[in-house]
């Protein structure tokens, strides 16, 4: 029998329509994905079950649970239903916990809320849950706070929360996506068990079709507020209609066409990074006694040639953005030398302006990134300064910011507008423009396309990809997403506790991996084609 | 908890050595002679020198500091030029009457504060929020020293429920004193709690649109459930950052209001000092209000820790 029945949703705030139609259904013991770019409406569609909309909301439709209607609940009732009948998990594990009460009790109050059990069997009931989701007594008691665990294990608080009443629907919107691939794959395994175990119906809102290839059992695939395609997953991705399911199939797995370049070995490299040694210290225990240090970083050597794309990968806390740091003379060292062109970057009272315009770097947010006081002209025109009394003025500078804004497939006229009126696709390609404007040496790409859905990541690695092929441009790109690292790299760097671990040729190493660390990594990743594979498509 | 605590104290102890620097060095080595300061422009040069061998004046800065703050940690704050008696009597019986009004204030400004940012919070943009935002907009942009004046005529004039002014004493019977100090405490009161009321609001809005609000509502809670479980505490960290501001304030800084009621206070104390160039007098108030300050700091920090598990943690 089907579990929820939406259908003819609509949904509109003031005159902006954010659902147009709406039709989708999940059963007992069924895991419907629905993938959709952001904007798509899948989040607003799993927040219209639960009835937790903004004020100025105007839904009209159906939306029925076991045959009961949703829609014209009163909020009484809602409570009622939310977290007894629907439970729901969040995409930010960091911040979904109230940071003053300590799990046990926030675990338990799920069931004080819906029934009359004491706090002590609440609390039993909780330590059961927790211990349900992997989270056991000896090592996570229910007196923990939040902050003392990691974003996979503040998750999976999260998930006994909400199957804490045993919900025939639970909700996850985007639950792994702020979590790194290891710990991705054992949440999506843990929330598969749970389901079948309790025979729930899970809706698994994703923007990623890899994730949702593997485990789910329906796919419905939103476009501006709008189900455009679903049906079963082997079925779906066998047969698929929408010219949109199949762009978004194809920017998935997209692979940038390149030119391998030629490295000159005994040619100067751009970036050479030798035994750099990166040392935090930690809080003083004691007065009298000086306190330990955590070393982010361990002796990492390695170089980059010209026109060479080199990907540094690793989960977080491996050390990699410290490192990055480093590089960007933004940090100082404990120990080794890095090298630019040539030229040591000092860690002393920072990089000179004659290193700093040898690279520049981009970020992974295009929304925090920019002054929103300032046009695009200034903005990209900011690195600049670097080159004290030979920076351009007058029409050269002109020339060379319609360059930059060309280069990266704007036009020139965009340099008079203001950072808001562009989309976070657009405004990655101004900060790669800002990067390029003084033909540095060395870009360093941050997490820069992590942010972006996936058809504007494909368009962007397109021109990273365009970019370097034409200019001759070295990029070191870190990332925590090994698909995207796969695609534009020419070699890869592992980086785990600190250390590289692996090193190599990106197919090589993709396709055969030495290192025990790099195999979990590739195995815990979803890959859109094994997953297809082991389903029978493709 | 016990680091956390022990460090507190060290800056605690730290600050007071620095501030008693200060104060000594602004007072006393600056250039120009406290004695003659004191003495006024016409006094004659025996009378000086007889007031600098009074004051200590011609040992070394030295000797004079340690002398001064040996003096202050025994409750010896020298002898007040003006009156003639020592400084700690005369702080010891002013402190009787401000640091109950501070604290009868600041209790008062509390009690009206929380519930009205809280339902300004939870009505957000409704009637009851737009009231409340303009009374307290109000209670801001009034002068209190003439809410003060108001209160006097309405309660003390023409109903004649209180008298107009003075402090009877302690010994007249705890209610008839604390009666005294009634108006003067509201007067104080209403800015201070109008700004609590408003920061109470903004940062109970802040914490209402935090995921874990959210997470709380996913859980079947009302809209009320959330509020007082979830959200009421996580906004007091600003709001007991600005209790612990305005209590140094209302200490020292009620002097207006302690002259529309004539009631002697620190603040008044504190007046008189200056404009009789009673340097010893000043000195010595002013370090007890440095030290009133620092202390409520630390009782503010320490709240933290009670409040925010995760200060706790840092110190373990």
């Amino acid at each position: 029998m089907t579990l929820l029945k939406i259908s003819n949703l609509k949904l509109s705030i003031g005159r902006a329509q954010i659902l147009k139609d709406v039709d989708l259904d999940v059963g007992r013991g069924e895991i419907l994905g629905v993938i959709g770019e952001s904007g798509s409406g899948k989040s607003v569609t799993a927040f219209s079950v639960m009835q937790l909309l903004p004020h100025a909301a105007q839904v009209s439709g159906s939306i029925t649970l076991e045959g009961t209607e949703l829609l014209t609940k009163t909020e009484a009732e809602m409570c009622a239903v939310r977290g007894r009948d629907v439970g729901m998990i969040f995409q930010e594990p960091m911040t979904a916990l109230n940071p003053l009460k300590n799990i046990g009790d926030q675990v338990a109050e799920t069931i004080l809320v819906h029934s009359d059990k004491s706090r002590a069997e609440a609390l039993a009931t909780a330590r059961d849950m927790l211990n349900r989701v992997g989270l056991t007594e000896d090592r996570f008691p229910l007196t923990r706070f939040p902050h003392e665990l990691s974003g996979g294990q503040r998750q999976r608080v999260v998930i006994a929360m909400a199957i804490a009443l045993k919900p025939k629907l639970l909700i996850a919107d985007e639950p792994t996506t702020a979590l790194d691939v290891t710990t991705q794959a054992q949440i999506l395994e843990l929330l598969k068990k749970l389901v079948a175990e309790d025979q729930m119906g899970l809706i698994l809102i994703t923007h990623d079709l890899a994730v949702v290839a593997g485990i789910a059992d329906k796919i419905a695939i939103m476009k501006s507020g709008e189900v455009i395609e679903r049906g079963e997953t082997v079925e779906l991705f066998a047969n698929m209609r929408e010219p949109y399911s199949k762009a978004l199939l194809a920017a998935t797995s997209h692979q940038p066409p390149r030119n391998p370049p030629t490295i000159v070995e005994d040619q100067v490299p751009v970036l050479k990074v030798e035994n750099v040694v990166r040392d935090y210290p930690l809080p003083r225990v004691s007065l009298f006694k000086p306190g330990g240090h955590f070393r982010a970083v361990d002796h990492v050597s390695f170089t980059i040639h010209r026109g060479e794309n080199v990907g540094l990968v690793g989960e977080s806390g491996c050390g990699k953005s410290t490192l990055t740091r480093a590089i960007l003379a933004l940090e100082k060292t404990q120990g080794g030398a890095i090298h630019i062109d040539g030229e040591p970057v000092s860690c002393g009272a920072g990089a000179s302006f004659g290193v700093r315009r040898k690279m520049q770097v981009v970020f992974q947010d295009p929304y925090g990134s920019f002054n929103p006081r300032h046009r695009v002209r200034r903005l990209v025109a900011e690195p600049f300064h670097l080159l004290g009394s030979d920076a351009p003025d007058g029409k050269a500078r002109e020339k060379r910011i319609a360059e930059a804004l060309e280069n990266v497939g704007l036009s020139a006229s965009d340099a008079d507008k203001y950072i808001h009126e562009f989309s976070g696709g657009q405004r990655q390609r101004i900060a790669i423009a800002r990067a390029l404007i003084i033909h540095p040496s060395l870009i360093v790409l941050d997490e820069a396309v992590s942010a972006l859905d996936v058809s504007i990541r494909a368009q962007i690695l397109d021109l990273l990809a365009d970019l370097s092929d034409r200019l001759d441009l070295s990029y070191l790109f870190i990332s925590h997403d090994l698909s995207v690292v796969r695609a534009i790299t020419d070699r890869v760097l592992v980086m785990k506790s600190g250390k590289i671990v692996e090193e190599g040729e990106t197919e090589s190493v993709f396709q055969n991996p030495q290192h025990e660390y790099t195999r979990e990594l590739l195995a815990a990743t979803p890959i859109l084609e094994t997953a297809l594979k082991a389903r029978g498509v493709g | 908890m016990l680091v956390y605590f022990l460090k507190r104290l060290t800056s605690v102890v730290l600050s007071l050595i620095m501030a008693s620097i200060v104060v000594f060095v602004a007072l006393e080595i600056v250039p120009g002679d406290p004695a003659a300061y004191m003495m006024g422009l016409n006094a004659d040069l025996s009378a000086i020198e007889a007031l600098r061998e009074q004051m200590g004046l011609n040992a070394s800065a030295i000797v004079r500091y340690m002398s001064w703050v040996a003096g202050m940690l025994h409750g010896d704050f020298g002898i007040s030029y003006t009156y003639k008696v020592p400084v700690s009597e005369l702080i010891a019986d002013r402190l009787w009457v401000s640091l109950p009004l501070a604290l009868f204030a600041l209790v008062l400004s509390t009690l009206i504060a929380f519930p009205a940012g809280i339902i300004a919070a939870a009505n957000r943009n409704k009637p009851a929020d737009f009231g409340i935002m303009g009374v307290t907009q109000l209670g801001i942009a009034i002068p209190n020293f003439w809410f003060a004046m108001l209160l006097v005529f309405f309660f003390a004039i023409t109903l004649r429920w209180f008298s107009a002014g003075g402090f009877p004493g302690w010994s007249a019977g705890f209610f008839i004193a604390m009666k005294s100090l009634l108006l003067p405490a509201v007067a104080l009161a209403l800015p201070q709690a109008s700004i609590l009321a408003r920061v109470m609001r903004s940062s109970l809005l802040d914490t209402l649109s935090e995921d874990y609000v959210r997470t709380a509502r996913a859980k079947g809670l009302t809209r009320q459930q959330t509020l007082w479980r979830h959200a009421v505490r996580n906004a007091l960290i600003p709001v007991v950052t600005i209790i612990g501001l305005q209590f140094s304030f209302l200490l020292a800084g009620a002097i207006i209001i302690e002259n529309v009621f004539y009631l002697p206070g620190l603040g008044r104390l504190v007046f008189q000092g200056i404009t009789q160039r009673d340097l010893i007098t000043v000195k010595s108030v002013v370090m007890l209000l440095v030290f009133a300050v620092i202390a409520i700091t630390f009782l503010v920090d320490l709240a933290y820790a009670v409040v925010d598990p995760r200060l706790r943690r840092q110190s373990r």
